[in-house]
């Protein structure tokens, strides 16, 4: 006999400001079934949790379209709330859990068992005190349920990563209505050995009967626990399959696969250019979130490279690393000499420049004028836009019109669309802000280009502009670029050689016309077990 | 009319605005109580110069990122420290003013110094941290006025002769020596043209210095300090150049204001004197991450001819002696915390 549908999503469709995120998608979960949900960053995993889940940012953003069928019946999730009273449990990726208190506490927060004692009698319920032995008791239980050996009474500060995750679990699972867990790529913050239990934990609940929507790009912990599969890419569904059916190379292909469209211009060969204008070795970048561990990597002189990955492997951290943003050891060499780390005015002065993946945040001047923005750096540091007062040299002053002249070419030239140079550039359109980002890196006359994450965030007109910027750059200036991207797409659109950046190491290093599989897989981590099965 | 109503406070914020129509309003009364109008002006203009320096000096702290200076009470202090030593230095008029300038300076200069270091290590609490940073110096220079060896029997207690008095009379020494400058009469009564025009040439001279290199890298500083560090500038040092600017404006302004005043008032004076300074510019349209010479002007003049026409208005609306002493207090300490309210922006 077929098992009873938990969860139906019958044609779920999501926009976000006229930017479509979710293309229908369908999909039902069984009871006792573990189903895994993969996709890149950016294919819609989260905000279909998020409508599962009934999360105010889906309703404050205008709702979805589509179905939702829970126990056979439609419903329709509005809060969190909502979805709790249903049965929906969600496990989190970053830890809610309340670090003072103890591992019971957590557990039967908000659901604490009371009992009456002389003074709630007379002044009501919220007065009862605490059954703390039966609260531990079901905290026991639910612990046990999932294998884990450990004193409830402990508070959670200075509990392992691997057991604030247990905990966070007990606490849905002891939830008694629960048919429906949702585990939001909980493996990634974990250890090797503490995912392998928590996955065998998974497979315990299951067998209870607990339907599992389990999210996360771990191919191979996808086909170690999930019955089934459902591949999510640009916000289309493209493909369900069975366990039986797959296999990594399979998942990883239908991850990526997609059209590639090259811009205007033809993958040099790499035998072509043998000048290095960067070398880096050993480079570690402590960037919360984005850790780089020992990454040797050549950046050859005219070349477009591409660094690429998935979100939280490093990728980021390491044009911040060499910009001196973040704390980084080890050592890069450019142009055969060696660069001082950590200190980003020695980074710019040699000729580097940085266009960062945080716009708001590190890339401008909000509640200043463009010109203003555009020449900052380059008259902090290469004294330019300077005349000095009255003939006297040690008081410079800002060249106004000199400033005002190259503002206007560079708004001219990047087509920056604003009121004029003097508009603050909180006021500007993402795109628009990214340009300001991007004059302001040109007028120092680079050598070497560090450009992050240069379409996020940004309207699809918008980031074809920008591309075309940079190949406009790299192909008239000769300008070395080196650009970060999650998007893969946009990578194998105009780089030369794209390297994959996995756990904070470079994976290996493609070109933008290899296979998806080969794209997938390294991205997954799996690249040699590719070149293992070929053997 | 609702449109143009809008206009104006797109234009210039809701403190303006509101603060403009009272002023109105308190004009309007004082002109049916048969007040006389052009003595409540020239009052008004006298106490915009007396505190016009007190509030241009928030503009470097605001624009470095450090915030409203609360704690400008310490630059107060080594204003009145040199001002007292070009008394004890038994110098007088012009000379004596110049003096005590000149000697704030590198006083206010240390303070600032020591007071910037301690702010590098408590960013983002800095206004808190200041505020009582203030309130201590204050109370530490308390018992400074009493054991500093002065000497000129002007200004030590007369029974003892030790210990500075609590008010010191510039009679005599360089009362109004800015004030009176340049003679100018108008209804017989003398305008304060010197101390507004050193109040002007001490903006442009700010002025000047936001468009340098320097000022440049503080405007980025203050207003995005990642971005500042991306840029390869040192944001703390440039914090230090703004609170020290600070200290050594606080210092001159004081020296102003006691010119002007006639008195200075040591031991609890100083204590609330970054309040009246900071709800001005508020007012003006400053918040504390933005700040320009414009929201000093116009906070001066808004803030402090609120303040001295309401004065009489209320006294004679309520005669009973008592009662209009309380009702002028609810009104300006009621203007600081609206401007207070305001810290934000204008949103």
């Amino acid at each position: 006999m077929e098992a009873k549908n938990v969860i139906e999503l019958k044609n779920i469709e999501k926009e976000y400001f006229g930017n479509k995120v979710l293309k229908g998608v369908n999909m039902t979960v069984k009871k006792g079934e573990i189903h895994a949900l993969v996709g890149e960053n950016g294919a819609g995993k989260s905000t279909l949790m998020n409508i599962i889940f009934g999360m105010p940012v889906i309703h404050s953003t205008g709702g979805y379209n589509g179905e939702i069928f829970f126990d056979g019946e439609a419903v329709e999730i509005k809060t969190p709330k909502d979805a709790m009273d249903l049965g929906i449990g969600m496990v989190h990726q970053e830890f809610m859990l309340l670090p003072g208190f103890t591992i019971t506490e957590n557990i039967k927060l908000n659901r604490e068992i009371t009992k009456h004692n002389p003074v709630s009698r007379f002044l009501g319920p919220a007065l009862k005190s605490l059954d703390i032995p039966a609260m531990r008791k079901d905290a026991q239980d639910a612990l046990k349920n999932l294998g884990m050996n450990v004193d409830d009474w402990l508070p959670i500060a200075g509990l392992p990563v691997g057991y604030m995750q247990f905990v966070e679990i007990a606490r849905e699972i002891d939830k008694k209505n629960i048919k429906l867990l949702v585990f939001d790529e909980p493996t990634a913050v974990l250890a090797e050995s503490e995912a392998e239990k928590l996955l065998d934990a998974m497979k315990k609940l299951a067998d209870k009967g607990i339907a599992i929507l389990f999210i996360t790009h771990r191919l191979d912990e996808v086909l170690s626990v999930a019955d089934n599969i459902t591949v999510l890419r640009d916000g289309e569904q493209v493909g369900q399959i069975k366990r039986e059916d797959a296999t990594i190379a399979k998942i990883a292909q239908m991850m990526v696969g997609r059209k590639v469209e090259r811009i205007e211009r033809e993958v040099r060969t790499s035998e072509e250019k043998q000048d290095i204008i960067m070398s880096i070795r050993n480079l570690s970048v402590d960037m919360p979130g984005e850790m780089v561990h020992n990454v040797d990597l050549d950046i050859k002189r005219g070349e477009i490279l591409g660094i690429g990955g998935l979100a939280g492997q490093g990728k980021i951290g390491i044009a911040n690393g060499i910009m001196g943003l973040y704390n980084a050891t080890g050592e890069v060499i450019m142009n055969g000499k060696k660069l001082k780390l950590n200190d980003p005015r020695e980074s710019i002065k040699n000729g580097l420049a940085f266009v960062s993946e945080d716009r708001r945040g590190v890339g401008l001047l909000l509640d200043n004028s463009i010109e203003l923005n555009i020449v900052m750096t380059s008259m902090q540091i290469q004294n330019k836009f300077l005349k000095p007062f009255l003939g006297l040299k040690f008081l410079q002053m800002q060249d106004h019109k000199a400033i005002r002249a190259w503002a206007e070419k560079m708004i001219k030239d990047l087509d920056i669309r604003c009121t004029g140079p003097t508009q603050y550039t909180r006021r500007l359109s993402g795109g628009n802000q990214q340009k300001v980002c991007i004059a302001r890196a040109l007028t120092l006359e680079p050598e070497l280009l560090f450009v992050s994450e240069p379409t996020r965030g940004i309207d699809i007109g918008a980031k074809k502009l920008v591309l075309d910027l940079l190949v406009k750059l790299n192909q008239e200036l000769g300008m070395t670029i080196v650009m970060t991207s999650s998007e893969l797409g946009e990578l194998r659109s105009i780089c030369d050689r794209i390297a994959i950046v996995y756990n904070g190491t470079v994976q290996g290093i493609l070109s933008p016309k290899d296979s998806d599989v080969d794209f997938g897989l390294m991205m997954a981590g799996k690249y040699d077990l590719l070149s293992k099965e070929v053997m | 009319m609702k449109n143009l109503w809008n206009k104006c406070i797109e234009r210039y914020g809701y403190p303006k605005v509101y603060i403009t129509i009272f002023l109105a309003l308190l004009l309007i009364i004082a002109i049916i109580q048969k007040q006389s109008i052009p003595d409540l002006l020239i009052d008004s203009l006298i106490r915009i110069g007396m505190n016009s320096i007190l509030v241009l000096a928030m503009v470097p702290g605001i624009i470095s990122g450090t915030g409203l200076n609360f704690a400008l009470s310490i630059g107060i202090l080594c204003g009145i420290l040199a001002g007292c030593i070009a008394i004890e230095m038994k110098l007088v008029g012009l000379t004596a003013f110049i003096v005590a300038v000149l000697i704030n300076i590198p006083l206010a200069a240390v303070a600032g110094y020591f007071y910037g270091l301690l702010l590098n290590r408590v960013k983002g609490d800095e206004m808190t941290v200041g505020t009582y940073m203030g309130f201590s110096m204050v109370s530490l220079m308390s018992i400074g006025w009493l054991v500093l060896p002065f000497k000129n029997p002007d200004m030590v207690w007369a029974i003892g002769g030790r210990g500075l008095r609590v008010t010191i009379t510039l009679v005599d020494k360089y009362d109004k020596v800015l004030d009176h400058l340049i003679p100018f009469k108008l209804f017989g009564r003398n305008l304060p043209i010197g101390t507004l025009l050193f109040f002007a040439i001490c903006c442009f001279l700010m002025w000047l210095f936001l468009r340098s290199k320097t000022g440049a890298a503080m405007i980025a500083a203050g207003d995005n300090q990642k971005f500042a560090e991306a840029s390869g500038i040192n944001v703390n040092k440039q914090r230090m150049i703004g609170v020290i600017i600070s200290m050594i404006l606080g210092g001159i302004g004081i020296i102003v204001y006691a010119q002007s005043y006639g008195f200075f008032q040591l031991y609890q004076g100083p204590l609330m004197m970054p309040f009246v300074a900071i709800s001005a510019i508020l007012i003006g349209g400053a918040s504390a991450k933005k700040a320009s010479i414009g929201n000093v002007i116009s906070g001066l003049i808004l803030f402090q001819a609120l303040l001295t026409i309401s004065l009489p208005v209320i006294n004679k609306m309520m005669p009973e002696g008592n009662l209009s002493e309380v009702i002028r207090i609810i009104v300006s300490n009621g203007v600081i915390l609206y401007a207070l309210t305001r810290m934000g922006g204008n949103e």
